[in-house]
């Protein structure tokens, strides 16, 4: 095997947005696996530990670097809600076509932002 | 099947002929948690604030907590497939992989144990908020 030529094809390719979708869809996964999953575990030992280890997880969160690891949890969590809807509709059999398929990937990454923001801007007028 | 090219020492096997449990497994967590994150996220942003005695007199309520359970068991599996999957498509020496999905396994069962030990004190023990 290790002499014969690989055919070319493997390095020729361009970014399309149904790449991005499925790169982000294991992105935000796997982050929030490794981030938002021990901030959950702290905060429910937190709410556990009594008024002062609560104020201690507060005073993090609140801080600029915990809002930005909040914020990120947020955006990771809409990112992989949407295209995971669109696993689902995928699964189902439906979306393959060239151009929905593109439409969608495009259409589920910038709804995960905006869901983003109406989130924050729900956590701050509500 | 011969012990020729890759190829030809799977052509005609068909699929793995596993692997479609953690394929619905991952679904029917993924419902879960669509579910279960919706209520949380939903029930936090609707207290009044999030200071101590607010989230403790929430969690202290029989279907918070038992969502909050349910939320920690569900996500944790959820991730631990994710995981597994990661694995599955980039490690492939087999003593690694299995070190690798070791620590997964572990660590998914730490975090649902932890997460309800949690709960349960945070729900049921101590004083009232």
């Amino acid at each position: 095997m290790a002499t014969r030529p690989l055919s070319p094809h493997l390095s020729i390719w361009k970014w399309g947005p149904h790449m991005l979708v499925s790169i982000l869809h294991r992105v935000t996964g796997d982050g929030m696996a490794f981030v938002a999953l021990p901030v959950l575990i702290w905060w429910l030992a937190a709410i556990a530990g009594g008024p002062e280890s609560y104020a201690t997880f507060a005073h993090h969160a609140g801080a600029w670097y915990g809002m930005v690891v909040l914020v990120g949890i947020s955006w990771a969590f809409f990112n992989h809600m949407t295209s995971g809807i669109r696993h689902f509709v995928m699964d189902a059999g439906a979306g393959y076509e060239i151009d929905t398929n593109k439409g969608w990937s495009v259409a589920t990454t910038i709804i995960g932002i905006l869901l983003t923001a109406a989130f924050w801007a729900a956590v701050i007028y509500l | 099947m011969g012990d020729g090219t890759e190829l030809g020492r799977v052509r005609g096997l068909g699929s793995a002929h596993e692997g479609e449990e953690a394929w619905l497994q991952q679904r029917m967590t993924a419902v879960g948690n669509l579910l279960l994150v919706s209520f949380v996220a939903i029930s936090l942003v609707l207290l009044p604030d999030l200071s101590y005695g607010s989230v403790v007199g929430w969690i202290k309520h029989p279907v918070p907590a038992v969502a909050m359970a349910a939320l920690v068991v569900n996500v944790f599996w959820h991730a631990r497939l994710g995981l597994s999957e990661l694995v599955g498509d980039y490690v492939h020496e087999t003593g690694n992989k299995f070190a690798a999905l070791l620590v997964i396994n572990f660590a998914a069962a730490a975090g649902i144990a932890f997460g309800l030990f949690f709960i349960l004190k945070a729900s049921l023990g101590g004083a009232a908020a």
